[in-house]
């Protein structure tokens, strides 16, 4: 029990995948204009990372490790296939936000660094830990980075209005540029407290 | 006109890294060195525009008449795939000059998400053959523009002295903003 708690750390803080790895940052600059689009989108990659992981990994022994990253992919894009129907099916104000990005869960580095890293090497249940722990690790950050720039460029969280309406929302947080920013300080931040922790370690 | 337009709005109106945010792994991973950033710039632009043409021909002349459009995700990206695996044994043969500033480059590009995405906007905008590729194109000169200029910034930035947690990642994400915001500039200027 305790392996499968210590993935799901290891997923969410330790190795967080868009703050400690740097994966996967097409959809965390691009989708993350709102909270509730980042969380969306979060869960939709935490899907889909958990149903390749679990293929892959019971998958792994009959595989041939020469065309292992053309199956992963084809496995990868198979889920993507379902997840975009499924959301188009019963989320469309989702679907109509999201748009692009929802195939584009394919080419998503991280997805395929965890088949190729974890998943092809671990058992299912471990695949299984291993897949959630990463995924809620994305969903965490992209919906940070999403709340922040919602707060700051439209003055709502979660599409409440939090701000009073005499403070102008400063929009270009919503636009592209923001995203660069508000990404690149928090990985700054993230880097300051990891580098006092290690010290305060030694 | 219309696809003089066109190829100037992919490259600069809508560029594909700074407004559309797609290729940023390369975009990051890459830009290190100019020679590199210019090297992955053509090597994507020989991959995308070829990619365009192919995905076209895939959806227009076997997915819609087998009426399996919904499959476009998973066509597209073994499309990519295997075109990035022959144009890397092509190159190899034909040119070993080429190969050797291209190499590393070339794998890398399968999981390019610009590539997938023009395909699947050429799609979604039902783009005809011609413009599917002046816009494959355009998309691909913008890439190797933004990439070839982050490049430049980073080569200078090297040497200048920064706050530690602000090294890495966190300065070039900055850089990017910067230049977002001066290709905001572009906005509106094809209507």
């Amino acid at each position: 029990m305790s392996a499968i708690t210590e993935r799901l750390k290891n997923g969410i803080i330790n190795e967080n995948p868009i703050f400690v790895q740097v994966l996967g940052m097409c959809p965390t600059l691009a989708v993350t204009t709102s909270g509730n689009n980042g969380l969306g989108m979060g869960l939709a990659t935490t899907v889909v990372l958990l149903c390749s992981n679990l293929v892959i990994s019971l998958l792994r022994k009959i595989i041939p490790s020469k065309v292992r990253i053309p199956a992963f992919i084809v496995v990868i894009a198979s889920f993507v296939t379902i997840v975009d129907l499924l959301l188009q099916g019963y989320f469309s104000e989702l679907y109509d936000a999201l748009g692009l990005f929802i195939p584009l869960i394919v080419v998503n580095c991280l997805i395929l660094a965890r088949a190729e890293a974890y998943a092809s090497k671990n058992k299912a249940v471990a695949a299984i830990a291993d897949g959630v722990g990463m995924g809620l690790g994305f969903t965490l950050a992209l919906t940070v980075v999403g709340l922040i720039r919602e707060l700051l460029g439209a003055g709502t969280l979660f599409e409440m209005a939090v701000l009073p309406s005499s403070i102008q929302p400063i929009s270009i947080f919503i636009l592209a540029p923001g995203a660069f920013l508000v990404l690149g300080i928090l990985l700054a931040i993230f880097n300051y407290y990891r580098a006092k922790s290690i010290q305060g370690g030694k | 006109m219309d696809l003089l337009l066109l190829f100037i709005g992919a490259v600069l109106v809508n560029n594909v890294v700074l407004t559309r945010f797609l290729g940023i792994c390369p975009f990051l991973g890459v830009s290190k060195r100019v020679e590199t950033a210019l090297g992955m710039g053509m090597a994507v632009t020989f991959v995308m525009t070829l990619a365009s043409i192919i995905s076209y021909m895939v959806y227009e002349w076997i997915l819609k008449p087998a009426d399996i459009t919904y499959l476009y995700t998973i066509a597209f990206i073994l499309v990519i795939a295997s075109l990035v695996q022959l144009v890397e044994m092509i190159i190899q043969k034909t040119s070993p000059t080429l190969y050797q500033a291209l190499g590393v480059y070339l794998p890398l590009i399968t999981t390019n998400c610009a590539v997938l995405g023009i395909a699947v906007i050429n799609m979604q905008a039902e783009y005809s053959l011609i413009k599917s590729i002046i816009n494959g194109f355009g998309t691909a000169v913008g890439f190797t523009l933004a990439i070839v200029i982050l490049a430049g910034i980073r080569e200078r930035t090297d040497y200048n002295k920064i706050p530690k947690s602000f090294e890495g990642y966190p300065i070039v994400l900055i850089t990017a903003g910067l230049m977002a915001i001066a290709f905001l500039g572009f906005y509106g200027l094809i209507k």
